[in-house]
């Protein structure tokens, strides 16, 4: 239990917090924007679990992988979007 | 140098929570790109930088910098991509109005916002 455990911990509980906006999120942006903050936390627990397992040199390249398609997915999702106006759903109540 | 990692650490950590209670609580999309796109990206490269600093100088530290200059070019591009998206398909802001009308007996102003979720 050192503290790279309790702060890869508290990653965890914040994470854990924005599913809620995934789950509820009135519409795809929501829940898009919610899935890359999910990711970009992942990248910061990927790098805490290699200091917690002390084994940093792997951790950090799947972090740094796991960082480029974080963003390429949420690129290609928008851009998805962008292109197809009628995949959004605009009669949820709240934008 | 381990306590002043440690310290880095626990600002970032404030920051991701920050933009988690952000995207928890803002009213409406674009308030949310707002909380996200900048609070995440100082708090991850906060977080990263005291790993950078527990570990001192080596390979894995710059592999960790390189991460933070990659996130801090991807996120805003990520964040606006999206909210470019969400305007060309016809999302529109929440008005002052509804987004300050905590009576739920209040009428929304503009019949594509209604108040924010109960």
């Amino acid at each position: 239990m050192n503290e790279f455990t309790i702060c890869a911990s508290v990653v965890v509980f914040i994470t854990g917090t924005l599913f809620w906006r995934i789950v509820r999120g009135p519409r795809v942006y929501n829940r898009l924007l919610a899935t890359g903050a999910v990711g970009t936390n992942a990248i910061a627990l990927l790098a805490l679990t290699g200091f917690i397992f002390e084994r940093p040199e792997m951790f950090v390249d799947l972090a740094l992988t796991y960082a480029l398609l974080n963003f390429i997915g949420t690129v290609a999702a928008a851009k998805y979007l962008e292109n197809h106006p009628d995949e959004v759903d605009r009669t949820a109540e709240t934008p | 140098m381990n306590i002043a990692g440690l310290i880095v650490m626990c600002v970032g950590l404030f920051f991701l929570g920050v933009s988690s209670v952000g995207l928890f609580r803002l009213p409406g999309f674009f308030a949310r790109v707002h909380a996200v796109s900048k609070s995440e990206t100082l708090g991850i490269a906060l977080v990263l930088g005291g790993l950078m600093i527990h570990g001192g100088v080596s390979l894995v530290s710059l592999k960790l910098a390189l991460i933070v200059v990659f996130v801090a070019i991807a996120n805003p591009v990520a964040a606006h991509l999206l909210t470019r998206a969400a305007v060309r398909t016809g999302i529109l802001p929440v008005s002052r109005s509804s987004a300050f009308a905590f009576r739920s007996n209040a009428p929304p102003a503009n019949p594509n916002d209604t108040a924010r979720g109960k």
